[in-house]
């Protein structure tokens, strides 16, 4: 069950990642070598979880469970545009992933590098696996044994946020925490 | 099944193919009418007889492509017509100009009936049954300025395969009148896109080059990538990734055989046959790192070629097969790189700023074509194989992953317009032709098959058929 308080919580959190959202300045579009510092299009931190592209049902989920899990701590970081390292912004967010883990020990993960769509194929799945790596190393840095993570990339084959604007290109540059088994 | 057995069926089926009996001419034949006109009437000044591919043409060569007599007679010069204008260096007169009409094989073409509409070649043939029940495909190409036979031949397939027989004499005319190889009688294996950008259905397909016959190769299970033909064109290799795995497959279309080319201590990503197929060049991504493996499918043997830090992939062979060439950004932004084929002596060969990836070795050897980003914009373009040389062919919001014909005179991409659909594109050497492919529909990561068979050796300039050359 979803207390009051919880859900007036994820309210105002989603209402902030939207403002932030909306806010953000429009860019003209970059190729996908130009760094141009991205940070401004960086989804805000912290917030909800984005829960990926699978359905279920709202709520906070009973402590220990993969809802608990993504709506609580949080199960997707973002990254700059053509950089795969954890920026300071996300640090939080891992620091959490990693005490509920350490919480919840008998918990797997699998940690799925994603790209956004301005890239070519094949290098986008190459960058996805290097931001994958760079969620498992920090979490590793964080006491979580090497053991429980598994990487996969899917380069720009799974986005999240639709359309060809900079906001949705700074959401589907992330690195997404998957429960794979263990959670109650 | 029905799909395997379609596929297995069309390989099956040998189609035979002689040259025609040179002018199997009665008393009114073509010998005659060539013989008595041709001093009289040399070809006009500055009409182009021959296509010149390297120097590009401007006005494409003005074809006329008269209706076959018997079965499918028509919609066979239909699919010449579309195979001939596609390719840029012809245009297909239209047949309601067309003076005289009721063309046979046995009949050369009444020349200034041509030449007033302004055929430079007249195409024109017969479909003719046999007792064994198959069909007799013949044409024949002739020259009306030069009142000679530019060439004839004769297929005998299944009444059914007519469509691949229309594909098969379009190569015929194609070569001789470029002096290439063609690209007709070929299949292209690509991913088709449905859905919605955030829930997509990618399927392995393949179709005609021209669009036609689009089969289904995959039920959406998986994420499909990167399909590649090996030099057999019943073999291919492609990427798949489920929800929590990713898999490279080797897969014969015409058996539907798959199997996965290995369980690797990482992922793996970007498979592509050697020319002869007997090893595939790809990646495996290890902590993180992405380098360059070679595995023998013969005997299974894995060798490493690449061990830097930076990203090494998307590998592809020159067509000898002593070298490949790959992307890397072990320097920063990604850039093209070529090493032996036992990955000694790599070297950065692209020379420009942005970003290239993607690099496809010409069939010919001679080109590297690739896909070139920055500014805010993708690219196709071609270089030597020393990096010299670099032409873009086409930039647009989006496109990647070329694809050469296998002629080596045309490349197919993806493009993407922005916040829309992704299709095929097809873009000739010259950057002159360029259009979307045969399929219209939506699709990504286009491969050119090889000619599905060899062309019939006896084809050529000065050859029984063709009397313009000698």
């Amino acid at each position: 069950m979803m207390s009051a308080s919880t859900i007036s919580k994820l309210a105002i959190a989603g209402l902030i990642t939207l403002s932030i959202a909306a806010c953000a300045p429009r860019r003209p579009v970059e190729g996908a070598t130009a760094d141009t510092g991205a940070a401004a299009n960086v989804p805000a931190y912290p917030g909800p979880g984005t829960g990926g592209i699978d359905g279920g049902t709202i709520g906070a989920g009973a402590p220990g469970s993969e809802q608990d899990f993504v709506v609580n701590v949080g199960d997707r970081i973002y990254f700059d545009l053509d950089s795969y390292s954890v920026s300071p912004e996300a640090y939080p967010r891992l620091d959490a992933q990693a005490q509920w883990l350490a919480r919840y020990p008998q918990v797997a993960v699998r940690i799925e590098g994603n790209a956004d769509e301005r890239g070519t194929r094949e290098y986008n799945l190459a960058l996805g696996a290097r931001r994958a790596e760079s969620v498992r190393n920090y979490l590793i840095g964080r006491g979580v044994s090497a053991g429980r993570i598994d990487t996969i990339s899917f380069g720009k084959e799974r986005p999240i946020a639709a359309g060809a604007s900079e906001d949705s290109w700074a959401r589907n540059r992330n690195g997404h925490t998957a429960i794979v088994s263990g959670a109650q | 099944m029905r799909l395997n057995l379609l596929l297995s069926t069309v390989a099956a089926l040998g189609i035979a193919a002689t040259s025609l009996v040179q002018a199997q001419t009665p008393t009114q034949g073509l010998n005659g009418a060539v013989r008595q006109q041709t001093p009289a009437q040399p070809a006009r000044t500055g009409e182009p007889i021959e296509v010149e591919i390297d120097q590009g043409v401007l006005r494409p060569f003005q074809i006329a492509v008269a209706p076959f007599s018997g079965q499918n007679g028509t919609s066979i010069a239909g699919v010449l017509s579309g195979n001939l204008r596609r390719s840029g260096f012809f245009e297909p007169i239209n047949p309601a100009s067309f003076i005289e009409t009721g063309l046979t094989l046995a009949n050369a073409p009444n020349f200034p009936q041509w030449t007033q509409i302004g055929a430079q070649a007249v195409l024109y043939g017969s479909v003719s049954p046999r007792p064994d029940g198959r069909n007799d495909f013949g044409f024949r190409l002739y020259d009306p300025y030069r009142q000679c036979q530019l060439v004839s031949y004769n297929f005998t397939a299944t009444p059914e395969q007519w469509r691949r027989i229309a594909h098969k004499i379009a190569d015929v005319v194609y070569a001789r009148m470029t002096g290439e190889t063609g690209i007709f009688d070929t299949r292209i294996i690509y991913v088709a896109e449905s859905g919605t950008e955030l829930n997509r259905l990618s399927r392995l397909a393949i179709v005609d080059q021209d669009g036609y016959n689009p089969v289904f190769l995959t039920d959406g299970s998986e994420i499909i990538l990167t399909p590649r033909f090996s030099s057999n064109p019943d073999e291919i290799t492609y990427m798949a990734l489920g929800r929590d795995y990713s898999r490279i497959y080797l897969y014969n279309l015409t058996t539907g055989r798959r199997e996965s080319l290995g369980e690797f201590d990482g992922q793996a990503l970007a498979p592509r046959y050697s020319p002869d197929g007997t090893k595939v060049a790809f990646s495996i991504i290890r902590g993180g790192n992405t380098d360059v493996y070679v595995m023998n499918l013969r005997t299974r043997q894995l060798s490493r070629l690449t061990s830097d830090p930076g990203i090494d992939t998307s590998p592809s062979f020159s067509p000898d097969a002593s070298r490949i060439v790959f992307n890397s950004d072990r320097t920063g932004t990604p850039r093209l790189y070529v090493m032996n084929a036992d990955g000694s002596s790599q070297r950065p060969i692209s020379r420009g700023g942005g970003s290239y990836t993607a690099p496809a070795w010409s069939p010919r050897g001679d080109l590297i074509a690739f896909t070139k980003s920055g500014g805010g914009q993708f690219g196709i373009g071609v270089m030597a194989t020393d990096g010299s040389g670099e032409r873009m062919l086409s930039r647009s919001y989006f496109e990647e992953g070329p694809s050469w014909a296998p002629n080596g005179r045309y490349l197919m991409f993806a493009r993407q317009t922005r916040g829309g659909n992704t299709n095929l594109w097809m873009v000739d050497l010259s950057g002159r032709v360029i259009a979307q492919s045969g399929y219209q529909g939506r699709g990504s990561d286009p491969a050119w098959s090889p000619l599905l068979d060899e062309m019939p050796a006896n084809l050529g300039v000065g050859q029984g058929a063709d009397s313009c050359s000698s």
